[in-house]
């Protein structure tokens, strides 16, 4: 496949309400492929560019629910199935001492689940990405905001799309070469 | 927002001093890490805390050379030392968590400028908590007996000894704290790798920011994550604390076996945890000139925390003796009496005094305010802390139902050394923690600022 030169169009604002304004009008112009970085998380904006389904949740209640399992069959297995031993004539199954460990697997899969699931559904670890190559781009992470449109969008085509992003009035507008 | 309610918050001590934006913010943390020399200061008390932890290392090769002979231990006080440093250590880890993760929940954004260090002080006590019950063991290279694996023995641990649920609430205890710190650490990773000028730096801190670029999405699913983190780590933390009480209530020995021991335990745990925050806080605000961002609110607020925290310990103190005369088992009326008037009886009382009385100055604002009281205050408190697990541990197991097996514990230069030199290892590695991570959360301190408010 032919790859396009260019990754997108991207656009610097000054600060968060106006890169939420930009993202909005950006979605309701029809640009689905779009995506908006900032220094810090902004409440609503996944929802400006058209993100609807987070997993995550889902991801930790599977985690959650396979370590709870795996914490309570590990321990009937090892105390009444392979290796009953009877201690202080307790029954072998005995599930009230059972609840603790099954407790903490519950947390510990759960956890690691969301920190992985989090990672993997975001693509990360990923040290290299095309927005890199913008030098403007590394402010932001300090106080810099930005909207890109991928070229892949279908509404992308290079003239309109700047035209367009530049009615948004943004600090500066850069090509992002793929 | 009830407009005199509002009046009456903004008349307190600020969360941030204002005046600051995202880059002023940005840079002031961040310098610490990137730009600033290392001062003389921090080469001789690094050094100092290095000296340390090499004496511990000292101390535990000797052990692991002649055995657990070397330390006080006897029959019938086989716990000594090390359980009450262990439980000590993992008491003070759980401020931390309370701070990054209750807080958190309770929507508290004060939390914001010290949760970072406070998890980095949770890591590092909790590396130094985990020391002790290894080297208890008598024989340290056999300790990963304390995990089920498959071994040629066919035989699994002890399900129902809460000595082994310890062992899975202090690992994940330990994990989760560890991931919940460095998921907070991402962006600002991404943050020091765009702004550092050396290439190692660069490098290093691209590879820990994992390629964050702080997309809307990326941010979405990363406070779905945390939250859900925090929510998790929340019923774990009083979980820890909980099960380290077990392993003593859960025995039948006099002043162990009772019901009071997990509530607290969490508190006093939460106490000396935040005794803690306080005593490096205090110190830390004053070098760095951080006194912006960790304000008189966040003394305050620790103070608080630890006179309510405080008084949760004292009220355990006071049913223990109430017990001790109500349940009228003369073994338990014994141990009351024997803390009071005993041979451990000045330890007990400078634990009252450490832990009850003088922390009552905290009723006063002018203390609540001050940072050298605060700092002094701390230091009597985590004492006060330590004096307490020391009663609980020695004088429970020095005088039990049998004259016949009472006996003393004393100990040797080499559990002092040994809990000594932990105290330089936790030193040395906030230390090191402060040069070469940001030591406040850049990203959610930026939240704190007006400008990160989005106006429709």
């Amino acid at each position: 496949m032919k790859r396009d030169p260019v990754y997108g169009i991207m656009a610097e604002f000054d600060s968060a309400t106006a890169l939420v304004e930009a993202a909005r009008h950006t979605h309701q112009a029809g640009y689905n492929k779009i995506d908006a970085y900032s220094p810090f998380p902004i409440e609503g904006l996944a929802e400006e560019i058209g993100f609807h389904r987070d997993e995550v949740p889902l991801v930790v209640l599977i985690g959650g629910i396979v370590g709870g399992l795996t914490g309570y069959l590990m321990q009937y297995w090892m105390s009444a199935v392979d290796y009953p031993l009877n201690i202080g004539g307790k029954p072998y199954h005995s599930w009230p001492a059972f609840i603790v460990i099954t407790f903490e697997m519950t947390i510990l899969f759960a956890g690691i689940s969301a920190v992985l699931g989090m990672l993997a559904l975001n693509g990360l670890p990923m040290p290299y990405h095309p927005v890199f190559n913008v030098p403007r781009f590394s402010s932001a992470s300090k106080d810099r905001f930005f909207l890109i449109v991928f070229s892949s969008d279908p509404k992308y085509d290079p003239a309109g799309t700047r035209g367009f992003l530049q009615s948004l009035k943004p600090r500066s507008i850069s090509e992002v070469p793929s | 927002m009830d407009e005199q309610y509002k009046a009456t918050v903004d008349t307190q001590a600020p969360v941030m001093e204002p005046g600051y934006t995202f880059g002023t913010v940005t840079e002031k943390i961040s310098a610490i890490v990137l730009t600033r020399p290392a001062s003389n200061g921090w080469f001789i008390g690094f050094g100092i805390a290095f000296l340390l932890t090499m004496m511990m290392l000292y101390a535990i090769g000797y052990l692991f050379l002649k055995g657990v002979g070397i330390w006080g231990v006897t029959i019938p006080i086989g716990w000594g030392f090390a359980i009450v440093n262990f439980v000590w250590w993992i008491g003070i880890g759980h401020a931390g968590t309370l701070i990054s993760a209750i807080l958190l929940l309770l929507r508290q954004s004060w939390r914001n400028s010290i949760n970072r260090f406070a998890e980095a002080m949770t890591l590092f006590a909790v590396a130094c908590a985990g020391i002790f019950p290894a080297i208890h063991v008598g024989r340290p290279w056999l300790a990963y007996w304390l995990f089920p694996y498959p071994s040629t023995m066919g035989v699994w641990p002890q399900f129902r000894s809460p000595l082994i649920w310890d062992v899975f609430a202090v690992s994940t205890y330990a994990t989760i704290s560890a991931l919940f710190w460095f998921i907070g650490l991402i962006p600002d990773m991404a943050t020091l790798r765009d702004r550092a000028t050396h290439p190692a730096a660069r490098i290093i801190y691209g590879m820990l920011s994992m390629g964050w670029r702080g997309s809307a999405r990326h941010w979405h699913r990363y406070e779905t994550a945390y939250l859900l983190l925090a929510g998790l780590a929340t019923p774990l933390v009083l979980s820890v604390h909980t099960v380290v009480s077990f392993d003593f209530a859960v025995g039948i020995v006099p002043g162990w076996h009772t019901t009071i021991f997990p509530p607290y335990f969490v508190a006093g745990a939460i106490y000396s945890g935040f005794a803690m925050v306080l005593m490096l806080a205090i110190p830390i605000r004053k070098i760095y000139n951080l006194e912006d961002f960790i304000t008189e609110l966040h003394l305050q607020n620790a103070a608080k925390v630890m006179l309510a925290t405080g008084l949760i310990v004292a009220y355990g103190y006071g049913i223990e003796a109430f017990m001790g005369w109500y349940s009228g088992d003369r073994y338990d009326a014994f141990t009351i009496w024997n803390r009071l008037h005993g041979p451990y009886a000045v330890p007990y009382w400078s634990l009252l005094i450490c832990n009850i009385f003088i922390p009552q100055l905290l009723w006063i604002k002018k203390m609540r305010t001050s940072p050298l009281a605060l700092f002094l205050l701390s230091g009597v408190i985590l004492v006060g802390m330590w004096l307490e697990r020391f009663i609980i541990v020695v004088v429970s197991l020095h005088r039990d139902f049998l004259t016949s097996s009472w006996g003393m514990y004393y100990p040797t230069r080499w559990d002092w050394m040994t809990y000594i030199g932990t105290i330089g290892m936790f030193l040395a590695a906030m230390f090191l923690f402060l040069r070469l991570l940001p030591a406040i959360s850049i990203f959610e301190m930026r939240t704190l600022l007006p400008e990160a408010e989005v106006k429709e």
